[in-house]
């Protein structure tokens, strides 16, 4: 029996994986072959090289697959069982990676919170109660008590996957002590930083244990109802959750008298309207009973009065994927995975300037050398690595000097950047780091709520501090100022979204100051990325006189006649747009 | 009780207090901004931050409960830099045309940079966007002034529960606006004024008639006559440093007749034939109680609570006294009676009214408010556009001496003045409806139980055997809980004031605005409402029905309360109206 399984994450749908899937269950109708099962599911997690389909039990792993492959696969494949070699993927040495564990990109990983994704159909709940699904919850209902619970969980050591670190069970503990005759438990599931998309796939591809771990918690806090906040913008993971919902309630799963006992629970979807504000949780509390999305001043926290003013447990979705693992497995076997304050793996969502692209999850500790170089295998096009940005917006950016730095909660805060959620972005040397602080904050400054003063007009001075740096109007002065502002938005405002607003500038001063300095005295930016400053020139050395770049430029800013004269640019007319240098047949102008 | 250390002086608070109020306590006075005790305490402007040992981050006074133990620390040098670097923020996106702003002087902006002694503001940027709405008759809001503070908000949303105003956009968009940006009089603002009273700056405030007032006063043939209401003499002073409720009513009156007005008239006699009128219909409803005049019967002296029926609960109009507001009553006497009395055409009479009332703007404009193509009044000034013409006019108020009203329609009763309050119309109401249906002159006059500060209160007074249900409340909040009650049938009334602003007249829009530092100091409400019914008692008459001009007058011209030609001046009409437009 033969399963061919296919990526319907929201990266490979967008490149035609439904049609994939569609086509093969045609074809093999058509050629009546019956012993081949064709399963939807999750992430892969390379998403670089979708639609990913992999064919099991031989786990041979096909990439970028278009529609019309479908035939050539199942005639090849299935029929003949041969291989479709013209869609192996290569890895970035060039070697050929026939099956999935050939690839390098998952050689150093290891999944926790990813395990099912890939593997099971999400819409299948049949699927999940197959790996064991709904064991973790039934253990606890049946041979633990709230406390064994979240002693369990608080000896696992697991922390907040939704970037500040706080760990879960004290979490947990908090909820329970609280009292209230009412209590809810709440999935953050509002996952906003710009490239990141591992709570995404994960509800996409493995619903079933985000909802798990929140009846657990609803145990072992004293819960009887749920809502899971998410992002409208994620249509397909809204939709596999509450066909996970519902099935779960037709199997009484979900509901009154669960597994027997007298434990009742129930589960709303909500879903969010886009504001990343809202990832903070009480302004995601504020949101979900129905009002502008606006932090609330803590304490009191929502453990005490969140959700209507009841006590509320909030966790992100990666937190949830873990607790089932936990359960089943022991605290001393997540335990054992990690570094001493940050136990078990994080999940990354690795983009940017890096050869694989995609969702990768390590154990906390793997260096950042090893996912940019083992598992992303390094920077492309034969550039150098400058710096990586983990956490997003509110993270910072980490230089070439700290790729050995273990990646967990007190070593990126150490170099001050974060965990963040998890978004992680390579940057090669064409980046310009002034540039890309000013790209974050221009995200803060479209994101900030509005509510306190630092955060709505702080950023906004450091965005404008920020442009006339970039623009070449910038002083020494500005600098003095954007680090005063820093200090001030990063204390004083009221969520943590302006308190992490500045970590972008912050960082990128302490690391990169000489081209902060570049762009305000020398009126220079090095990479050439911030149009205004860049100088264009031609080489007269390498200069042929062909004139060719001339013929090109737009706006008639190449002085010089005839073949073999030496061109000039005319800096007042240029308008920096580049089309000379990619011209130049002879790489003199730059 | 719990021991706390701030900045080093060791105290016992109790221990539902804030860090700003335990400082405050041991005379450490924290900065504020947006905060506002009871109607906004939300810590959004960070001017109020502290340190306190052991917490992450600066702390938020005004919200932030003390603990036993806790050690707060309110001027450290990290602190001041942060409180003032936040204030330079502020400042940095406000308009900052402060010599020609309305706020001038009275501006708790102003204050803080004063205080914290800014003298560069080096943040300076892109300025919030400016946005003017002055379409309608009584309110004007500027988004360029605004620094989101967000009392007006929490004043219409949670105090007076109508959200006509709330916060959109995001980040350094976010402004304050109506419904898809309305003008105010396009939405379901009722014009109350309260959102203006807590504004720190100048992004509210009222449309200001002044230049009207002042053309008239120099057009020789017109003959401009003033009236000023009770609540406008308990508070006048206080613009010109006086304490709060001294009562100014001499004062004022000369000032007025230094600014150039032909006659100073008072609004409490206007007030006294409401209670005529207004005793007298409610007579009529207990006696004759038909579907189209139907029990409870409402008071109608409040143009936003007319305003706010007429929109929120259209089924209940007829149920409203068809009374003119006193001073449309006393208008339409002037241009009537006082006219053929004196002998002027009422064409060239010009009635302006001084009111602590920003609705009354608008009430002022409605069509029913006309008699013979005439309005019944021409102007509407708040207490607040009084003060400034008098300043103007170069007049040191605090010195002034004390005038009467003038005569023959400037005597009014004790009855008269404590409309100015809440609970006043009704117990003027009942000292007539009493001696009225007695047809004798009881003794009895104060009606405690409809005095004081509580939203909403219910009595049962017996009038001539008589079992008669009565309900009081102030703050249009309260207004939408007495509706709900009567439609759910939790209330049974015969008789229901209601009063828009929290307090009553005195409290109205267009009072002297208070900081909101002073406001957590001193009572004002019940500073200004004792210096009202001090008016009352001091009165020789209190009674409306006894006041011999209104008798000379129902006489001589009107005829009997309620009568035709009484009907014809002195009621009007309501009509449905929409939400939105």
């Amino acid at each position: 029996m033969r399963t061919i399984y296919v990526c319907q994450g929201t990266g490979c749908t967008s490149s035609k994986s439904p049609l994939i899937m569609e086509n093969f269950k045609r074809i093999l109708q058509e050629k009546n072959i019956q012993d081949v099962e064709v399963k939807r599911t999750g992430c892969f997690g390379l998403c670089s090289k979708g639609p990913v389909v992999i064919i099991g039990p031989e786990n041979t792993f096909y990439a970028k697959v278009k529609p019309e492959d479908c035939e050539e696969i199942i005639q090849k494949h299935i029929i003949e069982n041969g291989r479709v070699e013209r869609l192996f993927c290569k890895n970035a040495d060039g070697s050929i990676a026939e099956r999935l564990e050939d690839l390098k990109f998952y050689k150093k990983q290891q999944r926790i919170a990813l395990k099912n994704c890939g593997s099971i159909d999400p819409e299948n709940i049949d699927d999940y109660l197959a790996v064991d699904g709904y064991k973790a919850l039934e253990k606890v209902l049946k041979e633990m008590t709230q406390d064994e619970v979240i002693e369990e969980i608080t000896k696992s050591g697991l922390r907040g996957r939704g970037g500040a670190g706080f760990p879960t069970g004290k979490k947990w503990a908090f909820a329970k002590a609280a009292e209230g005759k009412q209590k809810y438990v709440v999935c953050n599931a509002d996952e906003g930083d710009p490239g990141a998309f591992m709570d995404r796939s994960i509800l996409e591809g493995d619903p079933h244990c985000v909802i798990e771990a929140m009846m657990i918690a609803g145990y072992a806090i004293g819960a009887d109802e749920g809502y899971i906040y998410v992002r409208a913008e994620y249509p397909i993971a809204v939709k596999r959750f509450q066909i996970a919902i519902d099935q779960a309630r037709e199997r009484g799963i979900i509901g009154k008298n669960i597994f027997g006992t007298d434990f009742n629970f129930d589960l709303h979807v909500r879903l969010g309207a886009g504001a990343f504000v809202c990832g903070e949780e009480t302004a995601l509390l504020e949101s979900i009973e129905g009002r502008r999305g606006q932090p609330r001043i803590k304490p009191p926290f929502p453990a005490n009065a969140g959700l209507w003013q009841c006590p509320t447990l909030i966790n992100n979705v990666e937190t949830y994927a873990n607790i089932t693992k936990i359960i089943l497995n022991g605290a001393d076997w997540y335990s054992s995975i990690g570094t001493e304050g940050s136990k078990g793996t994080k999940v990354f969502a690795l983009g940017g300037n890096v050869n694989n692209i995609g969702l990768v999850e390590v154990p906390m500790g793997t260096t950042l050398r090893e996912i940019v170089y083992d598992i992303g295998e390094g920077v492309p096009n034969g550039r150098k690595f400058k710096a990586a940005q983990t956490g997003g917006p509110s993270g910072g950016c980490i230089p070439e000097q700290y790729l050995d730095t273990p990646i967990d909660y007190e070593s990126l805060k150490s170099i001050g950047s974060m965990m963040g959620s998890g978004g992680l972005i390579v940057m090669d040397d064409t980046k310009c780091m002034v540039n890309l602080a000013k790209f974050y904050l221009g995200f803060t400054v479209d994101e900030s709520c509005g509510k306190c003063n630092p955060c709505r007009i702080g950023t906004k001075r450091m965005y404008e501090i920020l442009e006339r740096l970039t623009s070449g109007e910038g002083t020494l002065e500005d600098i003095d100022k954007l680090e005063k502002l820093t200090k001030t938005v990063s204390k004083s405002s009221v969520c943590g979204l302006g308190q992490t607003a500045s970590n972008p500038v912050i960082s990128t001063l302490k690391y990169f100051k000489d081209e902060y300095i570049e762009h305000a005295v020398d009126k220079n930016c090095r990479t050439k990325e911030c149009k205004a400053l860049a100088k264009i020139q031609i080489d007269p050395e390498k200069c042929k006189g062909c004139g060719l770049c001339q013929k090109k430029c737009p706006v008639g800013a190449i002085e010089g006649e005839g073949p073999g004269t030496k061109r000039h640019i005319d800096e007042d007319k240029c308008i920096k747009c580049g089309t000379c240098i990619k011209t130049c047949p002879f790489k003199a102008i730059g | 009780m719990v021991n706390i250390t701030i900045d080093g002086i060791k105290t016992k608070v109790p221990e539902n207090m804030t860090v700003l109020e335990a400082a405050k306590s041991i005379g450490i006075d924290i900065p504020t901004l947006c905060f506002l005790k009871g109607i906004n305490e939300i810590g959004d402007c960070r001017i109020c931050l502290v340190e306190v040992e052991g917490a992450r981050g600066f702390v938020t006074s005004c919200m932030q409960k003390v603990y036993e133990g806790m050690v707060v620390r309110t001027n450290t040098d990290d602190v001041q830099e942060a409180r003032k670097n936040v204030l330079k923020l502020v400042l940095s996106s406000h308009e900052k045309k402060c010599l020609s702003c309305i706020r001038h002087g009275n501006c708790e902006l102003q204050d803080l940079a004063r205080r914290f002694g800014i003298t560069d503001i080096e943040f300076e940027g892109q300025i919030a966007q400016k946005i003017v709405d002055d379409k309608s008759p009584s309110i004007v809001r500027n988004t360029a002034k605004c620094v989101l503070c967000r009392r007006c908000i929490s004043t219409c949303k949670n105090i007076q529960e109508i959200g006509a105003i709330d916060c959109v956009n995001r980040g350094f968009e976010s402004t304050i606006s109506t419904l898809e940006h309305k003008s105010l009089g396009d939405v379901n603002c009722t014009f109350c004024g309260q959102c203006i009273q807590n504004c720190p700056t100048a992004a509210l405030h009222e449309k200001e008639n002044i230049d009207d007032v002042y053309e008239k006063l120099k057009d020789e043939n017109t003959v401009v006559l003033v009236q000023t209401a009770p609540a406008v003499r308990v508070a006048l002073g206080e613009e010109f440093g006086m304490k709060v409720g001294t009562n100014v009513a001499g004062k004022m009156v000369t000032a007025l007749k230094r600014l150039g007005f032909d006659k100073v008239f008072d609004t409490n006699t206007g007030a006294d034939f409401t209670i005529m009128e207004e005793a007298s219909e409610f007579i009529n409803r207990v006696l004759n109680s038909n579907e189209e005049k139907p029990l409870p019967m409402f008071t109608s002296c409040c143009p936003a609570w007319i305003r706010f029926i007429e929109m929120e609960y259209p089924e209940y109009l007829k149920n409203l006294s068809s009374c003119k507001s006193p001073h449309e009553m006393f208008g339409a006497i002037l241009k009537s009676y006082y006219a053929q009395k004196e002998g002027i055409d009422p064409k060239n009479i010009y009635v302006v009214s001084v009111m602590p009332c920003v609705a009354k703007k608008f009430e002022r404009q409605r069509p029913e408010m006309q008699n013979d193509g005439l309005y019944n009044v021409d102007a509407v000034l708040t207490t607040r556009e009084l003060a400034k013409m008098i300043r103007q006019a170069n007049i040191d108020f605090k010195i002034l001496k004390d005038t009467g009203f003038d005569s023959p329609m400037g005597e009014a009763t004790g009855a008269g003045a404590i409309f100015g309050t809440t609970g006043g119309v009704m117990e003027a109401a009942l000292r007539t409806a009493q001696d009225l249906l007695t047809g004798k002159d009881l003794g009895e006059i104060n009606f405690e139980e409809v005095r004081g500060e509580k939203g909403i209160k219910r009595s049962i007074v017996n009038v001539n055997g008589k079992d008669i249900k009565i309900a009081v409340s102030s703050g249009l909040g309260n207004a939408r809980k007495i509706m709900e009650m009567l439609k759910s049938g939790t209330l049974e009334a015969d008789f229901v004031e209601i009063m828009a602003c929290p307090g009553g007249c005195i409290m109205g829009g267009g009072q002297p605005i208070k900081k909101s530092k002073e406001r957590r100091e001193i009572d004002i409400r019940k500073l200004r409402a004792n210096a009202i019914y001090t008016i009352d008692e001091k009165s020789v008459i209190r009674k409306s029905h006894q006041n011999p001009i209104l008798k000379t007058i129902y006489k001589d011209y009107l005829g009997e309360p309620n009568g035709e030609i009484a009907h014809k001046l002195l009621h009007t009409h309501y009509t449905k109206r929409e939400k939105y437009n």
